[in-house]
C-alpha cells in the first residue's frame, strides 16, 4: 500500500509517501525511526495487520515546517530519511 | 410528523445547513435468522452512523449528527437502528469502530481506520469494479485506491482545512440561507457557469460571497462558484494519486449533484451510482470487517 501523509495548501503540496509493502520485511532495520532528527516516523500495525512505518499524527499537518531544516532553500543533495531507508519506501513530494 | 411537514412548521430561525438524519432497516429480512450479526460504527466530526450487517449483507443503519462526545454519539447512532428492529446490544456478535472517534466507541471490539473502512464499504456499495474512491467527509477529504476485494492500495487524506468538505457546504448553505439539499440543483439554475471562487477557505467564504452578491451575482451563481471551487479542489487532491476507472464517491457531499457533476466534468468520467446512502460507507465497511473477522474465527451466534 502507498500511504501518503501530508497536505496541500496555498504554497504547495507537502506529502511524504511510504510504500508500506517494503516496510513489512524492512531490510534496513527500521532505520527511518532513528534517522529523522525530528523523530517523525513510528511503526504501527496497520488495518491489515502489517507492521509498517507511518508519519506521526502530530507532524502530518506541518511537514513543510518540520522538514525545513533538512531542506535548506539553497538546495540539498540528500535527506536523512530517504538515505537511511535503503528499501526505497520513502518519497517526498516537494 | 414527516420531515417535510417538520420543515414547513419549523421555528423562524431555520437551520439551513441541517441535513436529513435517517434510519432504515431491510423489512424483507429478519435479523433473528442471521448466524452472524455485526455492527460498524463511524463516529465522524460532523455525522455518526451505525450499520448492522447480517451474514455479510447490509441489514439496517442509522445516520445522525455527531453530538458533544464520541461515546454518546456512538451509543445514540446504534440505539436508533436497534430500536427500529427490536435488537439489543447482546444480539450483536462483533462491533467495529471507525472514524475520528473510533477509539472512543465504548462497546467496540476493534477499531479500524476510516480509510480501510471506506474502501471496504465502497466495494460493497459500488461492486468489485470500484478502484478509485473519493470520500468527502464532514471535515476531511480522502482519495483512495483499492483492489477488487476493497483492500486499500494507495491513499491520501487531507484534514488540514474544511474546504471541500461537508462542513464547508454547511457554511455556504447558512450564508446563502438556502437548505443544504437545494444547493446542488440550484447551482445549475444559472444562465452561465461562473468561474470558481478564488478561495474555498471557509474562513474567507463569508466576505467573498458577500462581495460576489454585491457585484451582481445571484445566489445561485455564488453557489455554483463554490461548487466549482470545491470540485476543483478535490480533483487536485485526487490527481495526486491518479484516477482509475471504477470511480466512486462516498460521504455526505456525494448527495450534492452540484459538486458531483462538476467533479465528473473535470475528470471526464462518471461516478458509479448506488442506491445506498453514501454517508454510511465507513460504518458499512467497519461492519463488513467485523463479519470477515467472525468468519475467520468460525464464531456463530449462540442458538
Ligand atoms: S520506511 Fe524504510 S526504513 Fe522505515 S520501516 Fe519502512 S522500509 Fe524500513
Ligand atoms: S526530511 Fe528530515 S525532518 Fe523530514 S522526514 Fe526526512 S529526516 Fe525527518
Amino acid at each position: 500500500m502507498i500511504a501518503n501523509y501530508g497536505y496541500k495548501d496555498g504554497s504547495g503540496d507537502y506529502y511524504i509517501s511510504i510504500d508500506t509493502d517494503r516496510c513489512i520485511d524492512c531490510a534496513a532495520g527500521r532505520a527511518c525511526l532513528t534517522a529523522c532528527p525530528k523523530e517523525m516516523f513510528e511503526i504501527i500495525t496497520d488495518d491489515y495487520d502489517d507492521e509498517v512505518a507511518c508519519i506521526k499524527q502530530a507532524n502530518r499537518r506541518s511537514l513543510a515546517y518540520d522538514c525545513a531544516d533538512c531542506k535548506p532553500s539553497g538546495g540539498y543533495a540528500s535527506l536523512p530519511c530517504t538515505t537511511a531507508c535503503t528499501p526505497g519506501a520513502l518519497k517526498h513530494s516537494w | 410528523m414527516n420531515a417535510q411537514v417538520a420543515e414547513a412548521v419549523a421555528p423562524e430561525k431555520k437551520e439551513f445547513w441541517r441535513w436529513q438524519e435517517n434510519t432504515w432497516v431491510d423489512e424483507s429480512k429478519d435479523w433473528r435468522d442471521a448466524k452472524i450479526v455485526t455492527c460498524g460504527i463511524d463516529v465522524g466530526s460532523v455525522s455518526s452512523q451505525a450499520v448492522i450487517v447480517c451474514d455479510g449483507e447490509l441489514y439496517g443503519y442509522n445516520s445522525m449528527r455527531t453530538g458533544n462526545n464520541s461515546p454518546d454519539s456512538a451509543k445514540n447512532a446504534l440505539q436508533g437502528v436497534m430500536d427500529k428492529c427490536g435488537m439489543k446490544l447482546e444480539d450483536i456478535t462483533y462491533v467495529v469502530g471507525t472514524g475520528y472517534g473510533r477509539v472512543n466507541v465504548p462497546f467496540a471490539h476493534k477499531a479500524i481506520t476510516e480509510i480501510a473502512c471506506h474502501a471496504r464499504g465502497a466495494n460493497y456499495m459500488g461492486g468489485n469494479k470500484v478502484r478509485t474512491i473519493l470520500d468527502m467527509g464532514g471535515q476531511d477529504c480522502k482519495a483512495i485506491h483499492c483492489d477488487e476485494k476493497g483492500k486499500v492500495t494507495n491513499f491520501l487524506m487531507n484534514d488540514k482545512c474544511a474546504a471541500g468538505t461537508g462542513r464547508g457546504m454547511e457554511v455556504i448553505s447558512d450564508l446563502m440561507q438556502i437548505p443544504i439539499g437545494e444547493l446542488g440543483p440550484r447551482s445549475f439554475d444559472v444562465r452561465e457557469e461562473p468561474e470558481a471562487v478564488s478561495s474555498v477557505c471557509v474562513v474567507f467564504a463569508k466576505s467573498e460571497a458577500l462581495a460576489l452578491l454585491k457585484a451582481g451575482y445571484t445566489k445561485n451563481m455564488v453557489i455554483a462558484a463554490y461548487c466549482q471551487a470545491m470540485a476543483e479542489r478535490v480533483v487536485s487532491l485526487l490527481e495526486r494519486i491518479g484516477v482509475e476507472e471504477g470511480f466512486f464517491i462516498t460521504g455526505g457531499i456525494a448527495k450534492n449533484p452540484g459538486v458531483v457533476k462538476r467533479i465528473e466534468r473535470l475528470l471526464g468520467i462518471q461516478a458509479i451510482d448506488t442506491q445506498i446512502d453514501s454517508q454510511i460507507a465507513g460504518a458499512l465497511g467497519a461492519a463488513l470487517f467485523g463479519y470477515t473477522l467472525m468468519q475467520k474465527q468460525g464464531a456463530a451466534k449462540a442458538a
